[in-house]
């Protein structure tokens, strides 16, 4: 994705801004305390929604609290996978297979089904699962590895097909491998964290069987993925920072060039491949804990193009662009699930809902011609010293010019103007 | 995929298979069952090779995987089926016997309609979903993302709204109930091989096909024009071939492939249609194609025969479960030893 968008100028040369780029000039400028103040109650407010069930947005034919669930797994799942699209620029059709990986992991190691079950011997039910996510992540991120070491020489449309078939071998593997995985029958009891047993919650509250909206387990789990979406951002958000971070965007961007600078390009997109794997292996972990029962059915070739359309949905690079491309995904056909009367015209809810890949592949086509970077474009910015140099960027634009040359990191830098250092515009993707 | 299962040479061992359902390795049987497998590898071949043309020569021209043409071929496949329809034959136990002569024409006709189905098909996705895109200059991976999009519109349309535009008599979520218009009789045996008369007619058929487009591409003005573009499209331009209209052609030319292939696979698999049927064969029918060496018109055609062979070699070896699987793991080595096929990419190379 290398076509380079030129700003539309205004008249009088200076660089225009819609309110988005504004926003986030603001944003980037904020002292790192100032962010997570306005951040948190805003997470806060998110993770109540399936509590305070608002009517406007609330599910009706499914219970909302288990839909922001798979809201937040398939979050987490966009997060993974944005690393290795939308960062690194590597089309990967076959992102499900890692995410059935970790699921079969947990589901292995867990359940009393399969051969290979810890929970008879000596792992308690209690910790089964927390005990099981390292694991998931670790044995996902390997398996990253070692599909990324022999493909990722190939370029582009090579590399999304080996990895569709990759994903599709991954499922294959569970449904053929019947002595192990349980074949189509799949592995059901798998353990999931048992934490808050009661009177009333004998299970615990993550349990399937905690289905009294609201505090039930869907809200139990969605609090859980949010902390680790925030736990996650944090991890990729520093890598995107660092010398990594600048390395994948200078192969997003040309590979060929970044490689005569000098970026080892092979060992950098193996990063992205293996870490994107990790993630999708934790988002895995996540749904065998949550449903309680793999079957190789819900890793299909179709789940991977579901989880792309949310990345490309939301922009591609962005990571908050790809969360709401998650939520948009996830929460749009459940919305009109059971919905019969919209703002008071009657519809047809469920059918509606039924066509969703419809919807998605005619949004997916209409996007790619008129807004090939998503809902939240991700926009070129600086890697290094970028609050500084916002803050200054925003002080010289609400003081007129010249408040930028004060700052030292601007001075040197490449800025010549109140608007040198705004995001620039260019060359997203 | 139960619907391409080998039928009879393979059914006694598929069922000890199932029973325990791990990998086994008998050789046993791929030696003793060896001319059947291969037989039977090769009529699959040549429907693979067939499908496998159209992407040859999108990419050849385009440097596009064109992901939705496995739906081009599934649309192909209820295209013939309505034409049948049309033509008076309703889905029945048994097989219609309409004496050869006849046959052969309801076929014809049956395989025309499924290629202008998909022929303009083929025509209408490359006019709505790509030209856009190549006037906007995007980038290829953009192409493959639309080429998705695509796939899904084209699956979920027949999936849920050509039922309701048909009144439930095509399409919706359960296969077609097969027309058959032929019964599979042994005709001769090759070294203790059947060969079926379907077998015969599928790779005759697909080898006069394979042999017409390689005329058209290789002998004609039209071909010169397809081969100039992919060897170079500004130059080709300069010289006065319109690009445009070179990409619409290939895109019909591989749709109209698809359309007869998809007419063939059912004559083969009576009851393979349906929404997703077209899905797996055009991933396998992809891997023929960089197999032979994607952009090379006969590199469709043998990668596509020899990935139908290898694949039965693998079914028989590891279990039928695994036949999918050898087709992919074939895929991947292939792109990751030999990306450039057997013979090579060479749509481009001038020989007129």
């Amino acid at each position: 994705m290398t076509t380079t968008t030129r700003t539309p100028a205004t008249a009088n040369g200076r660089p225009y801004h819609g309110v988005g780029d504004r926003f986030r000039l603001w944003w980037d400028a904020q002292a790192r305390p100032t962010q997570w103040l306005i951040g948190i109650p805003f997470i806060v407010f998110v993770a109540l929604l399936p509590v305070l069930r608002i009517s406007v947005l609330t599910t009706v034919g499914t219970d909302f609290g288990s839909v922001m669930a798979q809201f937040g797994m398939i979050a987490l799942v966009a997060i993974g996978l944005n690393v290795v699209v939308g960062q690194a620029g590597l089309l990967d059709l076959g992102y499900v297979g890692f995410y059935a990986i970790g699921a079969y992991t947990v589901a292995l190691l867990t359940s009393p089904d399969s051969p290979w079950n810890l929970t008879d011997q000596w792992l308690s039910q209690r910790w089964a699962w927390l005990f099981c996510v390292p694991i998931a992540i670790a044995i996902t991120a390997i398996s990253g590895l070692l599909l990324g070491s022999p493909t990722l020489r190939l370029r582009g449309d090579y590399l999304a097909i080996v990895t569709l078939g990759f994903g599709e071998i991954v499922r294959l593997l569970a449904d053929n491998l019947t002595t192990i995985t349980g074949g189509g029958q799949g592995l059901k009891k798998v353990a999931y964290p048992r934490v808050g047993v009661s009177e009333q919650h004998p299970d615990g509250v993550f349990s399937a069987g905690n289905s009294n909206p609201p505090w039930n387990s869907g809200l139990w789990w969605f609090w859980l993925s949010i902390v680790l979406i925030i736990v996650v951002l944090l991890v990729v958000g520093n890598l995107e920072r660092s010398r990594v971070g600048r390395a994948w965007v200078a192969i997003r961007e040309d590979e060929d060039a970044a490689e005569i600078m000098g970026v080892p390009t092979f060992k950098f997109k193996l990063w992205a491949f293996v870490i994107g794997a990790g993630i999708g292996g934790l988002s895995g972990a996540l749904y065998a804990g949550q449903v309680q029962f793999v079957v190789p059915t819900n890793f299909n070739v179709v789940n991977s193009m579901f989880f792309l359309c949310a990345v490309v949905l939301g922009g591609q690079g962005n990571k908050l662009g790809v969360i709401l491309g998650a939520f948009v995904i996830v929460y749009l056909p459940n919305f009109f699930l059971g919905r019969t009367d919209l703002f008071g015209i009657p519809i047809d809810g469920d059918t509606i809902a039924s066509y969703k890949y419809l919807f998605f592949g005619l949004a997916l086509i209409v996007l790619m011609i008129f807004r090939p970077q998503g809902l939240l474009p991700a926009r070129q910015k600086l890697l290094a010293y970028s609050r500084q140099l916002y803050q200054a960027a925003r002080r010289a634009a609400l003081a007129g010019d010249g408040g930028a040359r004060r700052t030292p990191a601007v001075a040197d830098g490449p800025v010549d103007g109140p608007e040198g250092p705004e995001p620039k515009e260019g060359g997203e993707r | 995929m139960s619907a391409l299962l080998l039928p009879d040479v393979l059914a006694s061992a598929h069922t000890t298979l199932a029973a325990d359902g791990v990998i086994d390795f008998n050789t046993d049987r791929l030696f003793s069952s060896f001319w059947s497998l291969t037989v039977d590898g090769l009529t699959y071949g040549a429907i693979y090779a067939l499908i496998a043309v159209g992407y040859t020569l999108v990419y050849g021209v385009l440097r596009l995987i064109n992901f939705a043409h496995s739906e081009i071929f599934m649309l192909g496949m209820f295209g013939q089926y309505a034409v049948l329809w049309a033509l008076g034959f309703v889905p029945r136990g048994d097989v219609y016997s309409e004496g050869t002569a006849l046959t052969v024409m309801y076929l014809l006709i049956a395989m025309i309609g499924g290629m202008v189905v998909s022929g303009g098909a083929a025509v209408g996705l490359e006019r709505v979903a790509y030209r856009p895109l190549r006037r906007r200059g995007a980038p290829s991976l953009t192409f493959l993302i639309t080429a998705i999009g695509a796939s899904f519109v084209l699956q979920e349309f027949v999936h849920f709204v050509l039922p309701k535009l048909t009144g439930g008599n095509f399409g919706g979520t359960t296969a077609q109930q097969p027309i058959r218009l032929v019964q599979e009789t042994t005709v001769f045996t090759v070294f203790g091989a059947d060969v079926s008369n379907v077998d015969i007619v599928v790779v005759v058929a697909a080898l006069v096909l394979a042999f017409l487009v390689d005329r058209f591409v290789n002998a004609t003005k039209f071909g010169r024009g397809i081969r100039a573009v992919a060897q170079d499209p500004v130059t080709a331009t300069l010289m006065g071939v319109s690009r445009e209209r070179v990409i619409m052609l290939t895109f019909l030319l591989g749709g109209l492939l698809a359309g007869a292939a998809a007419m063939l696979y059912c004559l083969k698999i009576p009851n393979g249609i349906i929404y997703s049927g077209g899905f797996i064969l055009g991933i396998k029918a992809f891997a023929a194609a960089v197999l032979g060496g994607i952009g090379n018109l006969r590199g469709a055609l043998l990668g596509g025969l020899l990935l139908g062979v290898m694949e039965l070699y693998g079914q028989a070896l590891f279990g039928t479960e695994w036949r999918d699987v050898v087709a992919f793991v074939v895929l991947v080595l292939v792109l990751l030893f030999r990306p450039t096929g057997i013979l090579g990419e060479s749509l481009g190379r001038a020989r007129a």
